[in-house]
């Protein structure tokens, strides 16, 4: 095992601390409405929908790195809609700092695989239009300097008056990454967010994220499907199960070594452990959905 | 009538009109496309601007002689008039184009700023119109299920078939004038607008949620822009529209270059008419240039 030591860069107290989990999912369903058609309809038809996510109870607690994984088709981006309050639970329910979710809500920023970043904004414009909507009681140049500052953060200060077209996708997702973060979220809700960058980028910035949450420790949940990045970044990795009616098949603890290197994780007994349990399940739920015809 | 080329095969109708003259245009047309088709053989290779220009240049000159040769053969029609008496007449017209000497006696210029007014006012009240239902009906499921009968049913019917209904109801060409264009341009920008809103790119609309948004600020600073370019490409095109049906409108409406065209068929004087036609398609193709560089500075994509 690793030592404590490494534990006592921590800014913040451990999660263990917090008794209360921040995001606690409790009991919850989504069941994707069928359109019934016309005639159905007046008839007062409903057919029966597709059951997404089944009775799915995870706690997140305060400061963590979570990710979670499973095959493709799961539901994972359902359920992270849901806890991000895009989307509304068909049952059970999900609480944030103990208060029931009824929407979205500037407590929780949102990563999106493709960017999401405006065309028509600059750089520094994309983060400026978060914090004026978010925080609508700052002035002009108080918003300008928040913006600039987390554009600092992720190392785009020299491109804030760029337009997103003229940015590379790594660039891009570290603006939307600066975007989410300059609301001051306690949670960030990342959705495949290096899905669509190539292998390098991705490398960079899932180090560029690990450093800079290291610096702000809050809640992060990941999706993902890289089992990797799972290891490289999280403190829990939240298994799911094949959809329809997927549900939590498993949730791991990781060795609690911070900060974290990529050979860490290519050489040590328990990550690697860890490693081949993952690929088992993802490898026995993806063969059963392509099998599944 | 004898057969003017020797083509002897060729038939000749009974009004005596030989068709060896129509077989001779086409001929004339064909080795004219002959170039063009020599170079569609060969790989494309990207011309230069000013090479560019000169192909067209060189292009509309070589038209204008064809039109020349033709009509000086009278082959399109006794008297009809070739491009150097039409382009006479035009520069005529340019020279002094804002003359006023009563209603049938207008210069070429001010006719064509009466129907730019028109078309300027009709346009802007349609677009005005436009823009905030398009908006609503991408936006509300009400809206377009109610709106939608109405664009379907009006937007195939001829902006002519308007004429009667503005003429009872304003008893004024001017404001009849005004109303056919505001209802035939009004379409396309609705649609155009419609469309865009409902093919928004839905994670805009997440972020501006998830920032906790007001809808005032979803639809002014997230929906407006991102629609943006869709309502350009429908402003262009109902733009279009509108300098179309102004012309026909005003042959019926007593002023304006399309009256102007009417009234030179009248005189019968068909270098007027093409001095016109000219003068029209060049008011068109600025107006449609003024779109082309706005839809450029708004294409977010490029």
């Amino acid at each position: 095992m690793v030592s404590m030591s490494s534990r006592a860069s921590r800014p913040n107290p451990a999660p263990q601390a917090y008794p209360e989990a921040q995001i606690q999912v409790e009991g919850v369903g989504k069941v994707f409405a069928a359109d019934p058609g016309l005639l159905g309809s007046l008839r007062r038809r409903r057919p029966s929908g597709y059951v997404a996510l089944d009775n799915v109870d995870l706690r997140i607690e305060q400061n963590t790195f979570v990710s979670i994984i499973g095959p493709s088709g799961c539901g994972k981006s359902t359920l992270l809609n849901l806890i991000a309050g895009l989307d509304r639970v068909s049952s059970g329910q999900i609480l944030v700092n103990g208060q029931r979710i009824t929407g979205p809500g500037p407590d929780r920023g949102i990563i999106f695989q493709n960017y999401a970043l405006m065309p028509w904004l600059t750089v520094l414009g994309n983060v400026e239009y978060a914090v004026q909507t978010a925080c609508p009681s700052l002035s002009r140049g108080q918003v300008r300097e928040r913006a600039r500052e987390h554009l600092v953060t992720v190392g785009l200060e020299r491109a804030m008056h760029r337009y997103p077209k003229q940015l590379s996708g790594g660039m891009k997702q570290r603006v939307a990454i600066a975007r989410a973060l300059s609301i001051n979220p306690s949670i960030l809700l990342m959705d495949e967010p290096f899905g669509a960058l190539d292998a390098l980028t991705r490398a960079y910035l899932q180090d560029e994220v690990l450093r800079i949450w290291e610096e702000h420790r809050i809640t992060v949940v990941l999706i993902t499907h890289s089992i990797e990045e799972a290891l490289l970044l999280s403190d829990r990795i939240v298994l799911m199960s094949r959809g329809p009616a997927a549900t939590i098949a498993d949730v791991i603890d990781l060795p609690a070594v911070r900060p974290r290197q990529r050979q860490l994780i290519e050489q040590h007994p328990d990550f690697l452990a860890v490693k081949q349990r993952l690929e088992e399940h993802l490898l026995r739920e993806t063969r059963a959905v392509e099998e599944h015809v | 009538m004898q057969s003017r080329f020797g083509f002897s095969c060729c038939p000749v109708h009974p009004s005596g009109y030989c068709y060896d003259y129509a077989l001779c245009l086409s001929l004339l047309c064909l080795s004219f496309q002959l170039p063009s088709l020599l170079l569609l053989s060969v790989p494309d290779r990207r011309l230069s601007k000013p090479l560019a220009i000169a192909i067209s240049c060189l292009s509309i000159l070589v038209a204008l002689i064809l039109w020349q040769l033709l009509a000086s053969q009278g082959i399109l029609g006794k008297n009809f008039p070739g491009s150097l008496k039409t382009l006479e007449e035009l520069s005529w017209w340019l020279s002094d184009p804002f003359f006023d000497n009563g209603p049938n006696d207008l210069g070429i210029g001010t006719n064509l700023l009466i129907s730019l007014r028109r078309v300027l006012i009709g346009y802007s009240l349609a677009v005005l119109v436009a823009v905030p239902v398009g908006l609503l009906v991408g936006l509300s499921q009400v809206a377009e299920s109610s709106v939608n009968p109405f664009v379907q049913l009006l937007k195939p019917v001829s902006p002519l078939a308007w004429l009667p209904i503005g003429l009872f109801i304003f008893r004024d060409s001017e404001l009849t004038g005004i109303f056919v264009i505001f209802i035939s341009s009004v379409w396309p920008t609705l649609i155009n607008t419609a469309f865009g809103v409902s093919s928004i790119n839905p994670d805009f609309l997440k972020v501006s949620r998830s920032l906790g948004a007001s809808r005032f600020n979803t639809v002014f600073r997230v929906v407006l822009p991102a629609v943006m370019p869709n309502i350009l490409a429908g402003m262009r095109i109902s733009m279009g529209t509108a300098w179309l049906v102004i012309v026909a409108a005003e042959m019926l409406l007593g002023s304006g270059i399309g009256y102007f065209i009417w009234n030179e068929w009248n005189n019968l004087s068909l270098p007027n008419i093409f001095s016109a036609i000219i003068v029209i398609g060049f008011s068109g193709l600025l107006l449609d240039q003024v779109f082309g560089l706005l839809q450029k500075r708004f294409d977010y994509q490029a």
